[in-house]
C-alpha cells in the first residue's frame, strides 16, 4: 500500500467531469502530491464535478487541499460539485473548509509597499515619535522635581537592589573590558612612540585617554548593553502583564515609581564605575609598559601622575553621569512604549541598546565640542 | 450560593443609587470607531456584566472606565462625580474607591504577594508597617491564600495569581470592583470558586461589581444586570439581567446566550 504513489486523472463524460484519485496521499511525501491542471475545468465544459476514489489508498491534508482547490475552482466556473464520491471523512472536512465564504479583504495580498512609500511612512511617523520622546522626558523631569521636593516615592529596597544590579554586579565585566582597552591603547601608542624613543609617553597617552573619555565611553556602552536592555525588557514585560496599568490605576505614576529610581541608580553608579574603569585601563597600560617596553614600575606611575590633571578627571565623570542618564532614559523609554506581545519586548530591548549607544556617541561629540569652546 | 440567591438579593422596587453612570461614550483610535453611544448605569449592589463576542471592545471599555484610555466623547460619573474631566488629583481619589482585577492578575512581579497587597495600603493610608502586614495577610486569607505571603507571583499558579490580584483589588475596601475576564484560563471548578467568591464579596461587603466576561456559566450564575456589546453594531444592543436580555429576543444576543453557532457566517464576523 505504501508504495503506491498518489495520482490524479480525469475524464470528460457527457456533462460531467470525473476526477479519479489513486494511491496513497501523504503530506510528508517528498516528491510532492499531484494537482489537477487548472485548464482542465475550462476545456471540459462540463456542468457537474464528480469524484471517484475506488483506487484511493490512504489520505491526509494533502488530498484535502487538492480536493478543496478543485471544488473551489469548479464553483467559481459555475459548475456543481458532487462530493458524494469522496470518503466520508474527506467529504465532511471539505464541507467544513468551504462552509464559510472567504472573507473579503482579509487576505493580505496587497503588493509590498515601494521604497518611496516606506520612506514617506517613516517620515510621517517621525513627529509622533519625537513628541512621545519629548513627553517622556518632560514626565521624567516633573518626577525629578517632585522627588527633589520630597513628594515622589519609590521603595527604598527596590532602589538599593537597583544600585547593586547597576553597580557592583557590573564590576567584573567593566574591569575586564577597560583593562583590555588600556592594554590596546598602550600597544597601539607604543608602536608609534618607539620610533623616536618616546616610550615613556605611553603612560600619559593611556592615562589621559582613559580618564578623559575612553573610560566613560566603554562603561557607557557596557551599561547600555547590560542594563539598558534589562530595563527595557523588565518594563516591557510589566507592560505586557498589565502591571503598569495596575500601577497607574492605583494612582502611582510608573515614571516616579519605576523610571526615576532606575535613572538615579545609573546616574550615581556610572561615575563610580568609570573611576574604576579608569584605574583598570591604566593598569592595562602599566602592564604593557613594564612587560614590553622595559619601563620601570615607578617610572610609569610617575609619568602617569604628571600627565593627569583634575580637569580631565572631572570631564570624564561628567561624561559618565550624562551617559548614565541617557542609558537609563533610552532603556525606560523603550520599555514603557513596548507593545503587548513577547516579540515587542525583544524589539524594545534591541532599540534600547541601539538608541543608548547612539546617544552616548552623540553626547560625547557634543561635550567634546563644548569643552573645546570653553577651552578645557 | 446559587443563581437564585444572586437574583433575589438584587435591589427590588425603588432602584438603588447609581454608582457608575456612562453617557454617550464613544471610543475611537484614529479614524477607527470601536464603539459609540454606549450608555448604561451601574447601581449599588449590582453584579453588572459587560458581555459580547471576542474583540468587541469589552476590555477596552474597562480601560476607558478606569481612566487608562481617554474616550473620544461621552461622560463617566462615579457616585455622581464627573470622572472624564476630573483632574489627576480627583481621579486618584475616585480610583481609590475602585479595585481592579486584571486578566492575568497583573501582580507586580518584583514584590511578594504580601507586598503586592500592601502597596495600595502604603500608598493611601498612614498605617504602620505591622498593621499593613497584618491587613495584607488578612486579605490574602480572605481569598484562600493564607500562608502564601512571602511567595513571589512567579512561584504560584495562574488561579492563585488571580486570587492574589483580587486580594490586592480589595485592599482598600473599595465600593466598586472591576473584574476583567475572571474565569479566563481557569478550569471549570476554579472558575466556579471565583464566581462564588465574587458573590460572597458582594453579599458581605456590599460591593458593587462590574465583570467583563464571555463565560456563559458566569453570566447566568452571578449577573444581576448587564449590557451586551455587539461587534457589528459597535454599541450596546441589549441591557438588563441576563434572563431579561434573553427574553428581549435580539438575535445576536440570543445566539450568544444559547451558544447557538448555527449561523455559519457568524464565524467570519468576529472582529479582528
Amino acid at each position: 500500500m505504501l508504495s503506491i504513489p498518489p495520482a490524479i486523472s480525469h475524464a470528460c463524460l457527457d456533462d460531467a467531469l470525473v476526477v479519479t484519485l489513486h494511491g496513497v496521499w501523504n503530506i510528508a511525501d517528498r516528491t510532492g502530491t499531484p494537482r489537477l491542471p487548472p485548464e482542465v475545468l475550462a476545456s471540459c465544459g462540463a456542468r457537474v464535478l464528480r469524484f471517484r476514489t475506488d483506487a484511493l489508498g490512504g489520505w491526509d491534508s494533502s488530498l484535502l487541499a487538492c480536493v478543496t482547490a478543485i471544488v473551489r475552482a469548479a464553483r467559481a466556473q459555475g459548475m456543481d460539485a458532487d462530493v458524494s464520491g469522496l470518503p466520508d471523512g474527506l467529504r465532511r472536512l471539505t464541507g467544513l473548509a468551504l462552509a464559510v465564504p472567504e472573507r473579503e479583504g482579509a487576505r493580505r495580498d496587497a503588493p509590498p509597499e515601494g521604497l518611496l512609500a516606506a520612506i514617506g511612512r517613516a517620515a510621517l511617523a517621525l513627529p509622533a515619535s519625537l513628541r512621545g520622546i519629548l513627553a517622556f522626558i518632560g514626565e521624567v523631569c516633573l518626577a525629578a522635581v517632585s522627588l527633589a521636593r520630597g513628594k515622589a516615592a519609590f521603595r527604598r529596597r527596590d532602589f538599593l537592589l537597583l544600585l547593586q544590579e547597576t553597580g557592583s554586579d557590573a564590576l567584573p565585566i567593566v574591569s575586564l573590558i577597560s583593562f583590555l582597552v588600556g592594554l590596546i591603547l598602550a600597544f597601539v601608542g607604543a608602536v608609534q612612540l618607539r620610533l623616536f624613543g618616546a616610550q615613556i609617553y605611553v603612560a600619559s597617552l593611556v592615562a589621559i585617554a582613559m580618564v578623559r573619555v575612553m573610560g566613560a565611553i566603554m562603561t557607557g556602552i557596557i551599561m547600555s548593553g547590560r542594563t539598558g536592555a534589562a530595563f527595557a525588557a523588565e518594563l516591557g514585560s510589566m507592560q505586557v502583564n498589565e502591571e503598569l496599568d495596575a500601577l497607574t490605576t492605583l494612582g502611582v505614576s510608573p515614571v516616579e515609581h519605576l523610571v526615576l529610581p532606575r535613572m538615579l541608580a545609573l546616574v550615581i553608579m556610572m561615575p563610580l564605575l568609570t573611576l574604576w574603569a579608569d584605574l583598570m585601563g591604566m593598569l592595562g597600560g602599566l602592564t604593557v609598559g613594564v612587560a614590553m617596553l622595559d619601563l620601570g614600575f615607578l617610572e610609569y606611575l610617575q609619568a602617569t601622575r604628571d600627565a593627569l590633571t583634575l580637569t580631565n578627571l572631572w570631564i570624564g565623570l561628567v561624561h559618565a553621569a550624562v551617559f548614565g542618564a541617557l542609558v537609563a532614559l533610552c532603556g525606560c523609554l523603550q520599555g514603557m512604549a513596548c507593545g503587548r506581545s513577547a516579540s515587542a519586548v525583544g524589539k524594545a530591548a534591541t532599540s534600547a541598546v541601539v538608541t543608548g549607544i547612539v546617544s552616548i556617541v552623540v553626547a560625547t561629540a557634543i561635550i567634546t565640542v563644548l569643552c573645546d569652546i570653553m577651552g578645557i | 450560593m446559587t443563581a437564585d440567591a444572586a437574583q433575589t438579593t438584587a435591589p427590588a422596587g425603588s432602584p438603588a443609587e447609581p454608582h457608575i453612570e456612562v453617557e454617550g461614550l464613544r471610543v475611537a483610535f484614529g479614524s477607527f470607531v470601536l464603539m459609540r453611544e454606549v450608555s448604561f448605569t451601574v447601581r449599588r449592589g449590582d453584579i453588572f456584566v459587560i458581555m459580547g463576542g471576542s474583540g468587541c471592545g469589552k476590555s477596552t471599555l474597562l480601560k476607558v472606565l478606569t481612566g487608562l484610555i481617554a474616550p473620544a466623547e461621552g461622560l463617566i460619573r462615579y457616585h455622581g462625580r464627573d470622572f472624564t474631566r476630573a483632574g489627576p488629583k480627583d481621579r486618584a481619589e475616585i480610583m481609590r474607591g475602585v479595585g481592579i482585577l486584571y486578566q492575568g492578575g497583573a501582580l507586580w512581579s518584583s514584590m511578594t504577594l504580601a507586598e503586592n497587597v500592601a502597596m495600595p495600603l502604603e500608598q493611601y493610608t498612614s498605617l504602620g508597617r505591622a498593621e499593613v502586614r497584618e491587613l495584607a495577610a488578612l486579605k490574602l486569607a480572605l481569598v484562600g491564600l493564607a500562608g502564601f505571603e512571602d511567595f513571589y507571583p512567579a512561584q504560584i499558579s495562574g488561579g492563585m495569581r488571580k486570587r492574589a490580584g483580587l486580594a490586592r483589588a480589595l485592599a482598600l475596601d473599595p465600593g466598586i470592583v472591576f473584574f476583567d475576564e475572571p474565569s479566563a484560563g481557569l478550569d471549570p471548578v476554579s472558575a466556579k470558586l471565583l464566581d462564588d467568591l465574587i458573590i460572597e464579596i458582594r453579599e458581605s461587603l456590599g460591593t458593587t461589581i462590574v465583570v467583563v466576561t464571555h463565560e456563559l456559566a458566569s453570566i447566568f450564575a452571578i449577573g444581576t444586570n448587564g449590557i451586551f456589546l455587539d461587534v457589528d453594531a459597535r454599541t450596546v444592543v441589549a441591557q438588563g439581567s441576563p434572563a431579561a436580555m434573553l427574553a428581549q429576543g435580539q438575535p445576536t444576543v440570543v445566539r450568544f446566550l444559547t451558544r447557538d453557532g448555527s449561523d455559519a457566517s457568524g464565524r467570519s464576523k468576529e472582529c479582528a
